[in-house]
């Protein structure tokens, strides 16, 4: 990559942090971040915080938590495969736990929309710690394309 | 550093009378979140507090999915420290969530029903909606592995 094409990308990035952290209150009051991307691939950051504990023993994430960031993820995968950004709406998401979170340690995931027609995208997804092959969560969802609403601030 | 409060006492207590708000207190995400359940005619309903965190789409405005999806998960929850017969720890394998309509910037309800009561997986379906219980926002089924706590 080229050091034109590497500034371009880090703006982008910078851009698309600012739309879905800033831009979107509940990914802002999670803490969500949007770390990397490449074509429709989205990779985003839930910092571990005590306010998201779920059992307060362990201290592990709530799973509504890794939900809510694979569903923001899910919907940031189709805004990158979209050519023209519009509003999306979730149609139907499912989450599959496969193990449990650690505590006081970062999620991260990864999610990419597959296949995108005229009305509805389609996308998955993983949420893990450090190793992407040793995943937490995964998640599948669909999108309907071109709903009410503006698009998200920061992905035009 | 506070100690956590003994849940298994907490969830106990809260079968018995049908008053959770004590163990919702004790869970960080859920005091977060602004959710809440109330037991009418033996009945439990989980209620998600609207507040400006919980929005999704600033332009609509409406919910954030997860949001939905979290107090679809709670009411499940919930549901089954309320109803199983011994105290059992639900540890959630899977949550598949319908979207239906758009959630308004509004206070939210959900309702949970236990389909398939197993010995260690038990199925739930949920229901949420808003001013109208007949025009759900949302749906969702739900599998649970189970143990017995103690």
């Amino acid at each position: 990559m080229g050091a034109d094409e590497a500034s371009d990308k880090a703006e982008k990035l910078a851009r698309l942090d600012q739309g879905f952290a800033g831009g979107i209150p509940h990914n802002k009051a999670l803490g969500l971040k949007f770390v990397n991307f490449d074509g429709a691939t989205a990779w985003l950051r839930l910092p571990y915080d005590k306010k998201l504990v779920g059992n307060p023993h362990t201290g592990v994430m709530h799973g509504g938590a890794i939900t809510s960031m694979l569903d923001a993820a899910c919907g940031a995968a189709v805004f990158l495969a979209l050519k023209r950004m519009g509003p999306i709406a979730t149609l139907d998401l499912r989450i599959d736990y496969l193990k449990s979170g650690l505590a006081h340690k970062d999620v991260m995931c990864r999610t990419e929309c597959y296949k995108l027609t005229r009305h509805i995208a389609f996308a998955r997804g993983i949420a893990y710690h450090d190793d992407e092959s040793d995943p937490i969560a995964c998640a599948t969802g669909t999108f309907a394309i071109g709903t009410k609403g503006a698009p998200i601030p920061g992905t035009k | 550093m506070t100690t956590p409060v003994p849940l298994l006492e907490v969830v106990q207590q809260a079968r018995q009378n049908g008053d959770f708000s004590e163990f919702i207190a004790a869970i960080p995400y859920w005091r977060f979140m602004g959710l809440s359940a109330r037991v009418d005619d033996e009945q439990l309903t989980g209620v998600l507090h609207y507040s400006d965190p919980l929005i999704g789409n600033p332009v609509l405005p409406a919910l954030h999915g997860g949001t939905i999806g979290a107090l679809l998960e709670t009411t499940a929850v919930l549901e089954l420290f309320y109803r199983a017969e011994t105290v059992v720890i639900p540890k959630t394998i899977n949550l598949t969530v319908a979207y239906l309509r758009s959630g308004k910037p509004v206070d939210t309800f959900a309702k949970a029903r236990i389909t398939k009561q197993g010995r260690r997986i038990v199925s739930v379906q949920i229901e949420a909606w808003q001013d109208d219980r007949a025009r759900p926002i949302a749906s969702a089924s739900a599998n649970f592995l189970v143990t017995p706590a103690g």
